[in-house]
């Protein structure tokens, strides 16, 4: 990295009350139960152009934006998350009418989601303060990510996640050899008992007793996104929403980035949450008007984003309604749908909380939402493979044939009857699409 | 009703150490005022002047949220046990 951290990182400070805290182990305020984050001596760092040379000539991960983050970076923990893809979807902007739609595609990350950036600080804050264990609870993206970077460091790893979990996102965990601890319950739950195991082990739990660590490295996916836009800010952003906690994040980053003028004072992106309509206690809260948000019982298929109690709800609705944004609730079905608009738009293949992003965006976009020619960044924030039960209705099914050209010609000609373009396929620009051989379903101007 | 209650490490400078805390009560209203007589200023850290829990605290009786149950009007069967947890989450 350009020279040694300039880190600003200065102490903990309680989001409620106000209440300030030496840097460790620490989540909840000892006077009002807030929570806890970093806070930062800005003025310590250096002016935008000596900071942006130092961040341009760091490492091609989120560890580039070291200065702005809690800890300094360990490599013996790091698996280089970040730095992620901002794809210019021109295709899937064409169909909602977007000139300017940008894709930040968080599923290329070592194990596949954005949990690698949180986990990431928080691993080299369980380093920091001398934990010898790194814990979890997870809806599975995060314990994929915790038992990844425990072998990558050679720390024992406990993971708790809900039982009933898709099987690949056990199995993505169970690879690197942590204790899988899969409880009868929720989220919410696991969550619980979480909390409770925290306060009689001396473990890193890397969501609960190292949050306020954990949830600032959500920050690095406003930066990249600023620094892959040539330091611009987006009009909009199109977040999912579980906890809230990435959404907060990201928001803070951008506001991170204007203060300290590596982006020009242009107006603060309008901030709209995604969530599923069988989990979306948030986006109630915001259609009916209220400041608070009132659980509730997941039942959806977008199981990363199924928290019932999120705890950032009430910083979400304030971010949406005074950004002059949104959050918007989809049905299981739309979700995915969104999956496959993606995945065949774009070439990008995400999980259910990726389909939920991209059925929301669907939605603004064709309630007006965005201007034409606006800057929109949608977050694709997991992988498909970890949810393909969820994927399978909507995935194309292989033409089986005998291995000769006259079979390969009489499934083709059936293919082009059945899409009822007969002539259009056999000129050899048909594909594969919803099951069937058809000509392509786009439009020519598209190809 | 005689009902415990699992102290989380942030109010045990309140409880002298304690973990655990058997009270009696029948809702769970009348446990948080058990405890206060015990420990005096625990009550204002549950709950706040209008009688509602703190947003960062959840309770939790025989592992049920009481915000999904009757809140501070629950009810506490012989034997419960309530826990109290400050409210943090994972997930994104």
């Amino acid at each position: 990295m350009g020279g040694a951290s300039v880190l600003a990182a200065a102490g903990l400070q309680c989001r409620e009350c106000g209440k300030t805290f030496l840097m460790g182990p620490q989540y909840a305020c000892d006077a009002c139960f807030g929570p806890l984050e970093p806070i930062y001596d800005y003025g310590a760092l250096p002016g935008p152009a000596q900071l942006r040379a130092r961040i341009a000539s760091g490492p091609a991960s989120m560890w580039r934006y070291a200065d702005l983050l809690p800890v300094a970076h360990d490599p013996e923990t790091d698996l280089q998350a970040g730095f992620t893809p901002l794809l210019h979807a021109r295709r899937l902007g064409r169909l909602l009418g977007l000139e300017r739609l940008f894709l930040k595609n968080d599923a290329v990350n070592p194990t596949w989601s954005f949990k690698d950036r949180v986990v990431s600080v928080a691993a080299a804050a369980a380093r920091r303060f001398g934990f010898e264990v790194l814990a979890c609870a997870s809806t599975g993206n995060l314990a994929n990510s915790v038992a990844a970077h425990a072998a990558r460091a050679g720390m024992p790893a406990y993971v708790f996640i809900p039982a009933g979990l898709e099987r690949p996102k056990v199995v993505t965990s169970a690879i690197y050899h942590p204790t899988i601890v899969e409880v009868e319950g929720t989220y919410d739950d696991v969550n619980r008992l979480c909390a409770q195991i925290a306060d009689e082990r001396p473990w890193a739990f890397v969501n609960v007793n190292l949050r306020p660590f954990y949830a600032e490295g959500a920050k690095t996916l406003a930066y990249e996104v600023a620094e892959q836009l040539g330091w611009h800010v987006p009009d909009h952003i199109v977040v999912p929403v579980a906890s809230g906690n990435l959404l907060v994040k990201i928001t803070k980053g951008f506001r991170e980035l204007q203060r300290l003028r590596l982006v020009e004072a242009s107006p603060a992106p309008r901030v709209h949450g995604a969530q599923a309509a069988g989990c979306s206690p948030v986006a109630r809260a915001f259609r009916e008007g209220r400041e608070y948000v009132d659980p509730v019982v997941p039942d959806t298929i977008a199981r990363s984003l199924a928290i019932g109690n999120p705890a950032d709800g009430r910083y979400v609705l304030q971010i949406a309604r005074s950004s002059g944004g949104v959050v918007e609730a989809v049905s299981d079905q739309e979700i995915v749908e969104g999956i496959a608009l993606l995945a065949r738009t774009e070439g990008i293949f995400t999980e259910t909380a990726g389909g939920t992003t991209v059925a929301v965006l669907q939605r603004l976009a064709e309630r007006g939402a965005f201007g034409r020619d606006e800057t929109v960044v949608a977050y694709i924030t997991g992988m498909g493979l970890k949810t393909l039960d969820a994927a399978e209705g909507v995935a194309g099914r292989a033409v089986t044939i005998a291995p000769t050209l006259r079979s390969f010609e009489q499934a083709l000609h059936e293919a082009v009857a059945a899409g009822g373009r007969a002539g259009h396929g056999l000129a050899g620009n048909g594909h594969l699409h919803g099951g069937r051989l058809q000509p392509a379903g786009v439009p020519a101007s598209d190809r | 009703m005689a009902v415990t209650v699992r102290v989380p490490q942030l109010l045990r400078g309140l409880t002298n150490g304690e973990k655990e805390v058997q009270v009696e009560a029948s809702t769970v209203a009348e446990a948080i005022q058990a405890l206060e007589l015990r420990y005096p200023g625990i009550r204002q850290r549950l709950v706040d002047g209008g009688g509602d829990l703190h947003r960062y605290v959840n309770l939790f009786v025989n592992d049920q949220d009481v915000r999904l149950l009757s809140g501070l009007d629950t009810p506490l069967p012989e034997g419960s046990e309530i826990a109290i947890v400050p409210a943090m989450a994972g997930g994104c």
